[in-house]
This record gives C-alpha cells, structure tokens and sequence, in this order.
C-alpha cells in the first residue's frame, strides 16, 4: 500500500497546474459563470474545449492515435482534481469526449473511427444522446422509437426527450426500435444520426434552473444512412450498455464534492449562528466533520478502484457505488449549506443582497441532475443489488 | 499509488481465514461467552505459533518483523469471526506501548515472551469519565525515592483480569497542558494493591474490567518511556489501537452483510426471496455502500499510521468515526433482515451487533472523533 504519487506523476500535475495557470480563459469568472445566458457560457466552452484541445489537454485518457494522451488511470485522476482545484469551465462536447468517443472506439468500424473521432475532442462536432423518452427513461430498454429499414437506410420515426445540447449538437447516438416483435433488449439498434438530417425537429426544454439545456426531439421519417450503424442489427442493447458505463465512470461530481465542502466551510467561518460564527458552533462542526470524511471515503474508493484496475483485476464492489455516493452526499451537503444560510438561502443565484453570490440556492436546484441523469440513485441500487450483491430480481 | 494489499499480505489474509474457520466457529465464540475468562489457552497457544503476537514485534526481539498492515490484515478476519480473548489487548495496545516507549531492557524482557504466546499484556487508559484524551488520565502516580507509588481506579480496562501486565496510563505532575505530566507504569497483574474485577458489559467475547490500585508499589525501572512525558507514546498506541480496531470493525460489519445477504436470498415471504424486495434490496445496497466506506478510510488511516505520517492525526478520526457508526448500523440493520429469528439469542446476529456496541464505545465514539477531524480541518 502506498499512497504517494510517484514522481512522474507528480511531474504530469505541475505540467497541467502551470498549463493552466497560463491558459484558464481570462474572460471565464467561476463566480459568475452561471450567471451568464446560455449562449455565452457556451461560446466560453466552446473556446475553452479548442484552446484544451490544441494543447492536448482533453480527452487525456483517449489513445495517442485518437489525439488524445493514453494517459493512466492515476493520470485521469490528477487531471480531474487539477480541473476541479481551479474550478476550470466545463468542455462544450462532454458526451462526445466521455462517452461518445470510446464507444465508438470499442464498437465502431474503422470507417465510422475515421470519420467522426477526431472532430470530437476539436469540439467541430458536438454530440448529444438520445435514448430517453416520454415512455422509457430508467427502462430505457423500452424505447418505442422505430427504424424501418428501406434500402441503404434506416427511416426513423419517434420522439427522444431530456436530450442535453441536442440544441447545439451536430450528431446524435440515438436508440432506436429496430425489431418490434422482439424481446425488449434484442430488438434495439444504435445510429449515429446528423443533426441536420431533414425531418428532426429540436425543441428545448427550460430546466429547473432555469437553463434549457435539455431537449424534446422530434423524428419524423428521418433517414439514416445503415453505414452509420455501430454494431449489429438489433444488438444495439449491448452498444448502448458500453455507453452507460463510460457515463458512469465519468460521473463528475465526485470531483466537485471537494472544493465544494471547502467553500462551505469557508461559509461556515462567515456566518453567524446561535450567538458565534457558524464553524463554531458544535452541531455544524459534527455535520461538516461527518461531510468530510465521507467526501474522502468516496475518493479513496475510486483509489481502490484505481488500484484493481492497474493490476488487471475484475473491477470490486466499491467500483459501482460512486456515482450513488456522490450524489445523494452532494444533496445532503447542499441541503446543509442552504440550512445555514437562513433567510439569505432564498436569494437566487447573482442577487447583490445574497451571501456567496447565491451560488447555494443555485446547487441547491441543481442538485437532483445528480441522482437522476445517467439512472437514478433507486436505478443505481438495483443494479449493485442485483450484479454485485446478487439479490434475486424483483 | 498502490490502494491494495500485497500478495504475501493476500496470502496471510486466506491463512488466517482458514485457521478462524477451523479454530473460532460462531459456537466456539458463545463458549467463550459463558466462560469465565473468555480466554482459551489452547487457541492462545495456536494464535502465538502462527505469529500472530509477534507479527509487528522486531525479529531481535523474537517477533516477524512484519508491518502493521499485515496486522491489520489479521485483525479485518478476526473482526469477522469475532475472536474473543486478550489478542487486541495484548498485540495491539501493549505491545504498541512497549514498542513505542520501551526501553531496550523491557523490549527484551517483555516482547519475546509475548510472541512465544507467554505473557498477556494490556493498556490501563480511561477511568470513570469515560475519556480517551490526556485530561482523563487522573490516577495519581507519588513519587517515592526513586520510586513511584500509585492509586486511583481505572475503568474499561481490557482483559485485565487475564493480564500478566498491565500499562497503566499515571499523572505524575499535575498543572500545565493535560499532555504534560502523565507517565506510563509497567504493573503487575499480581502486584499488591491491585484489584481487578471484571465487568459485566454488552460483549461478554472480549471482556473489561475495573482496576483498583491502592498504594502500589512500582519501581522506577518500570517506568516505560520518561517520566511525565506518557502522551506522546499513548498517542502512538492509540493511533495504531484505532486503525486496527476499525479494521475490525469493517470485518464485522462485512460479516454482517454477507449474512443478511445470505438470509435475504433465501427466505422467502409473500411467495418471493424477501432480497427481491427493494425495501430489503435497497437497505442492502446501502449497508454496502458504508462497509467499503468504512474500509476504504480504515486502509487509508492504516497506511498512514504505518508509514508513522503527520496525516495519521487526520485519518485515524475519521475512520473511527466512520467505522463507529457504520458498525453499529449494519449490525443493526443486519438484524433486521432477519426479522424475528435475528431478535433471538440462538441466533448469531446479535452477537455482532454485540461487538459493535462495544467497538463504537472504545476510544471515543464518533462524535468525539468528528471534533477532532473538525479541529485538523481549521474549522
Ligand atoms: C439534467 C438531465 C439531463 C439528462 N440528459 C439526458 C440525455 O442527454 N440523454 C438521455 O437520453 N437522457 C437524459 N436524461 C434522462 C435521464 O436518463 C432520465 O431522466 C432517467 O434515466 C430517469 O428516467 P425518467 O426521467 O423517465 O424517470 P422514471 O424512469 O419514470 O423514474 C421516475 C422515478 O421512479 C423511479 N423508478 C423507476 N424505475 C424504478 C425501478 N425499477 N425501481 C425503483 N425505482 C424506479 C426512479 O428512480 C425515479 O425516482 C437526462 C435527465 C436529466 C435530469
Ligand atoms: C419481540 C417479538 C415478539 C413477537 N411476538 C409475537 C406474538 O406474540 N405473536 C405472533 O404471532 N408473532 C410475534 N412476533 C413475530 C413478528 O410479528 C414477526 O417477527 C414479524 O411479523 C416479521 O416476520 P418474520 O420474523 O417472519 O420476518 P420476515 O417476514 O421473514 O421478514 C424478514 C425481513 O424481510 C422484510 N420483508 C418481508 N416481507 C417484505 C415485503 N413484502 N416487502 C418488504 N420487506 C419485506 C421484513 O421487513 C424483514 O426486514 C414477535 C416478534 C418479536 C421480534
């Protein structure tokens, strides 16, 4: 056991600490980067995935071949911590770098590798996900969305919905009913869909923060060329399982728990509460403590799976509990700092009159994206019951 | 970064599977329940020729050199199968202390007989205030001549009552920091003036006692470390005491999931494994969630406490913090899987939510221990 990194890998974290320090986009403000409209946070994105791009500093983990690093699990680490330690902008093509890219690099025929990966990680094409829809979101293996074959194409017809940056995107990993008579996993097939194929119709949605970032979209005889099938016919489940996977590894908020907790307790030293500041007051320091440690339980379980992962070993039972750990400690973390806050939790994110900018009531809205997008946190359970306890179905 | 055991260490960890298999079944643990010392000689003499009361003792002083990890290994088993008797106080709190504060004489004089398995040794700390940190230390230590005399009671004393030594945490200067002025006294077991009774506590496997000293004579030569200056060493021992208690703790907890798992696949109500119910299934889930928890922050807090780092100061509180509670929980909700059969003494289940009761209370629950990690974060 040794928790030490070592020297080359303390090297890699100086070369993207001192990348950074030159390069994080002068005009980006963490403090009032969500304040901005939508547009412009994503013009920033944009700019900042190019700028990340050029330098090699997105997609790390993808091959050299694919322009990425083919960088080590320990080295995908220390670039989330360092992107989370400067609060860096997001990306403005993060399903096509975390989930998008690799699936097409396990699945993909060398035609479909060539042609889409490299303008992944350059952000000139952004990608966008569409398996939800009215019907079918955590049995999203029920999907209704029909592919008729008619010569070299698929026609496609349905209604996909949560679609995140289908307003913005150029392509589309779309699920799609290509066998209704089949059992639900074995009749799905897997496209990858233009954007700008004549008969799709992107609707946003306003999201609870407000933001539209999420989509209705609409297919109505759409034709999809059969070349951009991955995978077989009717073995789409399997494509689409890959893909969950690659989401759930990826899933960011285990990274943000830390600078969070910091901030909060920063927040704590501010406040007053029961006649001396917040951090003082013992009920608030059992609860920030507790927070703590469990922050960190979270991280050295992805050490642990770090670990089995460079010795070759099927992945551990800590593996899949991540995303359901984060999450649910992000909402009982948020839900404290807003308690603390008093009155002033009220004030929505850039009120003058707010305390921290209102940056808390604006986690505090987001706070369930976490225990829903990707499969929520009772989808989560049923899973680990089921595969990693083996508790029989219900 | 290497989060992961080695293979002799994955090696020692089946060994010590099979031999608890064998050696502590769940009806070797109930005997030793109703027994009156809870301490059987003939596995003592076992558990000594496998090592494992030497396992962090240094080869000159007839140990196997091995690191605290390898302990740590053992004690997660142990922890599962419940092993009742001195083994923790013995391996972990005295010998640590002898370890950390002896000198060169009482490291030759004590620590061979301990791993030959002829010496039982434990750590006389809390007294009636039922604290773990240097101001609970009150038991006066006089000095007389060169000598010491010491009275007071201590209280939580483990196996005490089989003990051939024990380490008793003394004041001798009172003023200053609660830090200052404690120092650590090697006491015979049989010495005059002490009287050790044993208690009657929630986890009759591994017992405690009260401990009367009055008047005892202890030479100077007894002294372990230098006077006054006791804390220090304590604080070693009690890092190293907590990490392998948690280590423990995640193998009860362990334990205790597999079984509700077990019984959750099998008995079946309303027509259906009750484990195809999500209020079951979900419960289980969660009981997971806290054990790899609990042992993720246990091998971190071990680690650092075998490399002797700063971060110990952090990790230890935070594990036994974790570890407390979760024990406790799982244990608990372990029982209530079981429904009506886990309320019953016949069955095992309440012998390790026993433990766990028992292992939150030692060294400070976690409220304690939040504290501390709160103070480490500059709250
Ligand atoms: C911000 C955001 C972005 C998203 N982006 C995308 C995207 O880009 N592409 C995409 O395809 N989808 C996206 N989604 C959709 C997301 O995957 C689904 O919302 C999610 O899988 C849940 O499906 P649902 O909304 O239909 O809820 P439902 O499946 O109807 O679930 C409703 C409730 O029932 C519970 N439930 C359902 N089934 C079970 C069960 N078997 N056992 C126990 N409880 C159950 C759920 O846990 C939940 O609490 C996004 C969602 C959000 C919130
Ligand atoms: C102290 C004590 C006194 C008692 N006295 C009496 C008495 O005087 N007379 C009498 O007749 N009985 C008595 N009982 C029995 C008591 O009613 C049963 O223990 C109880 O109904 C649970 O049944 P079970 O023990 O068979 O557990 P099970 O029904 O096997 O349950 C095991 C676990 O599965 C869960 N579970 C079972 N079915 C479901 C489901 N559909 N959905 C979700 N979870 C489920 C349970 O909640 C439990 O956690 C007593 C029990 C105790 C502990």
């Amino acid at each position: 056991m040794d928790f030490d990194f070592t020297p080359q890998e303390e090297a890699f974290r100086q070369e993207l600490r001192s990348w950074l320090e030159t390069n994080l986009p002068a005009e980006y403000n963490p403090e009032t980067f969500e304040q901005l409209n939508e547009d412009k946070r994503f013009e920033i994105q944009l700019k900042w995935q190019k700028k990340l791009s050029a330098a090699s500093w997105v997609g790390i983990h993808w091959p050299k071949e694919y322009g990425g690093r083919g960088a080590t699990v320990i080295e995908q680490t220390i670039y989330q911590q360092e992107m989370a330690r400067v609060r860096a902008p997001g990306v403005a093509n993060p399903l096509g770098i975390s989930i998008v890219g690799p699936t097409l690099m396990h699945w993909g025929t060398e035609e479909q590798k060539k042609r889409y990966v490299p303008k992944i990680l350059s952000a000139e094409e952004i990608w966008c996900q569409g398996y939800s829809e009215p019907g079918s979101g955590s049995d999203f293996a029920s999907l209704q969305t029909r592919a008729v074959e008619d010569g070299d194409y698929f026609v496609v017809n349905g209604q996909k919905v949560w679609t995140s940056y289908a307003h913005k995107a150029h392509r589309c990993i779309l699920v799609v009913r290509s066998d209704p008579h089949a059992p639900k996993h074995k009749g799905l097939s897997y496209l990858l869909v233009d954007m700008k194929s004549p008969g799709i119709t992107v609707r946003p949605l306003v999201q609870i923060t407000g933001d539209a970032e999420f989509n209705e979209v609409f297919f109505e005889d759409v034709r999809v060329p059969k070349a951009n099938l991955v995978g077989e016919k009717n073995q789409g489940w399997q494509v689409a399982v890959t893909t969950l996977m690659f989401e759930r590894a990826n899933f960011g908020i285990v990274y943000q728990l830390e600078p969070m907790l910091r901030r909060l307790g920063e927040l704590a030293k501010r406040l007053r509460l029961n006649g001396h500041t917040a951090a003082e007051d013992p009920a608030v320091r059992q609860k920030l403590a507790q927070f703590h440690l469990e922050t960190q339980a979270i991280k050295y379980n992805g050490f642990r799976q770090l670990t089995r992962q460079l010795r070759g070993d099927p992945p551990g039972p800590e593996g899949s509990i991540g995303k359901l750990a984060a999450s649910e400690l992000n909402l009982r973390l948020v839900h404290f700092a807003v308690e603390l806050l008093g009155p002033y939790s009220q004030m929505a994110l850039g009120e003058t009159h707010g305390l921290d900018g209102g940056y808390w009531s604006r986690r505090a809205l987001a706070s369930r994206l976490y225990t829903i997008a990707g499969g929520t946190s009772e989808v989560m359970r049923n899973i680990v019951g089921d595969r990693v306890l083996g508790l029989p179905k219900g | 970064m290497n989060f992961g055991f080695t293979e002799d260490q994955e090696a020692l960890r089946d060994a010590t599977r099979k031999f608890l298999d064998n050696e502590c079944p769940t009806t070797f643990v109930r005997k030793m329940m109703a027994d009156e010392t809870a301490h059987a000689t003939e596995l003592w003499k076992k558990i000594a020729e496998l090592g494992w009361l030497g396992i962090i003792v240094p080869e000159e002083f007839g140990g196997s050199g091995g690191s605290f990890l390898d302990l740590v290994v053992i004690l997660e088993e142990e922890g599962k199968s419940l092993l009742p008797g001195p083994f923790f106080a013995t391996a972990l709190l005295g010998t640590t202390a002898i370890l950390a504060g002896g000198s060169a004489a009482q490291k030759s004089a004590i620590l061979p007989k301990v791993a030959e398995g002829n010496h039982i040794l434990t750590l006389a700390l809390a007294e009636k205030s039922g604290r773990y940190d240097a101001a609970g230390v009150t038991l006066a230590a006089k000095p007389k001549g060169n000598d010491f005399v010491l009275s007071g009671e201590k209280l939580f004393v483990p196996d005490a009552h089989v003990a051939d030594q024990l380490i008793v945490a003394a004041r001798t200067a009172q003023g200053g920091s609660p830090e200052d002025g404690i120092t650590l006294f090697l006491v015979d077991a049989k010495a005059p003036g002490v009287t050790i009774t044993q208690l009657k506590t929630v986890d009759m496997t591994r017992r405690q006692c009260h401990v009367a000293l009055q008047d005892v004579a202890v030479a100077n030569a007894q002294v372990v470390g230098e006077v006054g200056k006791g804390w220090p060493i304590l604080r070693r021992v009690l890092e190293q005491a907590m990490a392998g208690l948690c280590a423990e703790m995640v193998g009860t907890g362990q334990k205790a999931l597999d079984m509700a798992v077990t019984y959750a696949k099998e008995r079946v109500q309303f027509g259906k494994p009750i484990g195809s119910f999500q209020a079951v299934k979900h419960k289980c889930v969660d009981m997971m969630v806290q054990v790899e928890n609990a042992r993720s922050l246990t091998y971190y807090a071990a680690w650092t406490v075998d490399e002797n780092g700063s971060e110990a100061a952090q990790a230890v509180p935070m594990a036994k913090a974790y570890c407390s509670d979760m024990c406790k929980t799982v244990t608990s909700e372990a029982i209530q899987v079981h429904g009506g059969i886990g309320f019953t003494w016949e069955h095992d289940m309440h012998l390790f939510y026993r433990r766990g009761l028992a292992s939150e209370a030692a060294f400070g629950s976690a409220p304690v221990h939040r504290e501390i990690v709160a103070q480490t974060l500059n709250l």
